[in-house]
């Protein structure tokens, strides 16, 4: 059923990430398609896997900005973005055949393949760019926060997150319930001003950025100088500068 | 927005359908139109048709167009499955409609009733056609009342244009057909130029700062994009061909889909049959291309909040 979840869901899962230390390795995105290629939405089809104009199925992908203009005034931050598991999910009520739907229990939007007819109006819906046509399978595709990982009793406890949070080298990406007030992500979110992406299209999404902190940068270091003119300086002051200059 | 011309087709022949459909209907159900079979035939033959082929050129563009029946069962949520459920719906008094006229030779009574519920039903699906886009708030232009008024419009305009090239043909012409088809035609032409002239003005209300909630850091560019090649969202919704041309499209939209079937049909009416019918069915013509135009600038000039990622 298309329609949201007449009331809340009990838990509401999504990611916190963190701007201040991603350092845009891409391996959250690498690790995401190399989990779900294998999970409950693969395969994550490759077209023109060698050629020259590849494209294929990604359920994350890394921006780079530069923010505050150019050169030693700016800032580079490197912004994934993934599936927002959004609370007003547009996508899921688009969906004209069922296959689109927001869990109640835990809030997560998937997309059942068996019934998507391929319309790509959820892709049409979504301001985030989260959904994906998997143009080989003829279904639209998305993050699943790894619903096949996360809730996975053959696995360690330590491993049920999903593949982005695993992978992230640099612990930039907090998996966690936003409907638990004392969960690491609603910590986080609560004292480092955790915001929404894009919040003025009403979607309110579960999922939340941490800010980059203050920059701890001193004044601009002036460019190096031209080295001093030898205009008045005797020959032998000239050769030992030559010299010293080897 | 990447115009997919199974969409372009479907979109402009349905509209036209139903236009066809709704005005036959309530001439007939008026007593403007005879209740002879062979015109019955041709006019719900040709509304009917145009919907059914729009209707089957909207599923070329699936990825499963075997589960297409699928798309009845969401209407509660979804514009899209309410175009469906009432697009099929439509055709039940249609149908009924249809067997009176051509088959028993009477558009009173119950056929009366069922071409009045045809007329309702199909100017609710072009209304819910034009929802689609008009219920998007990823894309400024389409999220407006213009649209579904254009779409309503336009499938008014086209179907009263057809409607004359019919009646001329059959010789049951009547000055009240030029008066409606020159009103929606006129009617048509303001709409459509309210919207472009909107469109010319507003921009997304998100921008690179909103959507990454950095622009309280300064200004956001994009330094690098996250794939060296385009990926699906970047052709989707990323299309750029059309907009270079956009002022020289309308231009043509502006010509052939508005002026030159209207100079057409007003020269028809001081014209003798035979001129007429041949003018009407320029105006036809010129119709048919000013649609696909327009309808392909609908979707060509339509730019989606994701791309804003992009830094486009």
């Amino acid at each position: 059923m298309t329609s949201l979840p007449a009331t809340r869901p009990a838990k509401r899962l999504g990611l916190a990430i963190d701007l201040d230390t991603c350092v845009g390795c891409h391996a959250c995105a690498t690790n995401c398609k190399e989990w779900n290629t294998g999970g409950m939405s693969g395969p994550l089809t490759d077209v023109e896997a060698y050629g020259a104009e590849q494209r294929g199925v990604w359920f994350n992908r890394v921006f780079t900005y530069e923010v505050g203009g150019e050169g030693g005034a700016g800032r580079t931050v490197h912004f994934p973005k993934n599936c927002m598991h959004c609370e007003n999910a547009p996508c899921v009520t688009v969906c004209p055949t069922g296959a689109s739907y927001k869990r109640s229990a835990d809030g997560i939007v998937l997309v059942d393949h068996d019934k998507c007819i391929g319309c790509k109006l959820c892709s049409w819906a979504c301001p985030y760019g989260a959904r994906e046509y998997d143009e080989v399978e003829g279904v639209m595709k998305k993050c699943t926060l790894c619903a096949d990982k996360i809730f996975n009793e053959t696995l360690p406890e330590v491993d049920r997150v999903p593949a982005c949070v695993a992978a992230c080298p640099a612990k930039a990406r907090h998996f966690g319930d936003f409907a638990d007030p004392t969960s690491t992500v609603s910590r986080l979110v609560a004292d480092r001003g955790g915001y929404d992406a894009m919040p003025e299209k009403g979607c309110r999404p579960t999922s939340k950025y941490l800010p980059p902190r203050p920059g701890r940068r001193g004044p601009d270091v002036p460019a190096p100088t031209e080295r001093p003119a030898l205009e008045g300086a005797g020959r032998f002051l000239k050769w030992v500068d030559r010299v010293l200059s080897r | 927005m990447h115009p997919a011309y199974s969409v372009i087709l479907f979109t402009t022949a349905s509209g036209a359908g139903y236009g066809l459909l709704v005005l036959a209907a309530l001439f007939a159900v008026a007593g403007l139109l005879p209740s002879t079979a062979l015109l019955g035939f041709v006019t719900l033959a040709l509304a009917l048709g145009l919907i059914a082929a729009g209707l089957a050129s909207s599923t070329f563009h699936l990825g499963h167009p075997e589960r297409a029946l699928r798309a009845l069962t969401q209407w509660r949520s979804s514009w899209l499955s309410r175009e469906g459920v009432l697009a099929a719906a439509t055709f039940l008094p249609a149908a009924l409609f249809a067997v009176g006229w051509v088959f028993l030779g009477k558009t009173g009574g119950l056929f009366a009733w069922a071409g009045v519920a045809a007329s309702l039903l199909a100017i609710a699906t072009v209304v819910a056609t034009s929802m689609i886009y008009a219920s998007l708030a990823t894309i400024p232009q389409w999220h407006m009342a213009l649209v579904p008024v254009g779409y309503l419009a336009l499938g008014l305009a086209s179907g009263a244009v057809l409607l004359e090239l019919v009646t001329r043909a059959f010789g049951v012409h009547r000055a009240t057909f030029d008066a409606v088809a020159i009103v929606a035609l006129l009617v048509a032409w303001a709409v459509k130029s309210g919207y472009w002239s909107t469109i010319d003005r507003i921009t997304s209300t998100s921008d690179l700062g909103t959507a990454t909630g950095l622009g309280r850091f300064g200004a956001v560019r994009l330094l690098e994009q996250p794939h060296t090649e385009a990926n699906y969202l970047m052709h989707e919704m990323g299309y750029v061909v059309a907009r270079k041309h956009a002022g020289r499209l309308r231009s043509i939209a502006h010509v052939c889909l508005f002026a030159g079937p209207l100079l057409a049909l007003v020269t028809a009416i001081f014209a003798p049959a035979v001129t007429a019918l041949a003018l009407t069915v320029g105006a036809v013509a010129a119709l048919v291309v000013g649609l696909l135009v327009e309808r392909w600038l609908f979707f060509a000039e339509a730019r989606h909040d994701c791309m804003i990622w992009y830094g486009r």
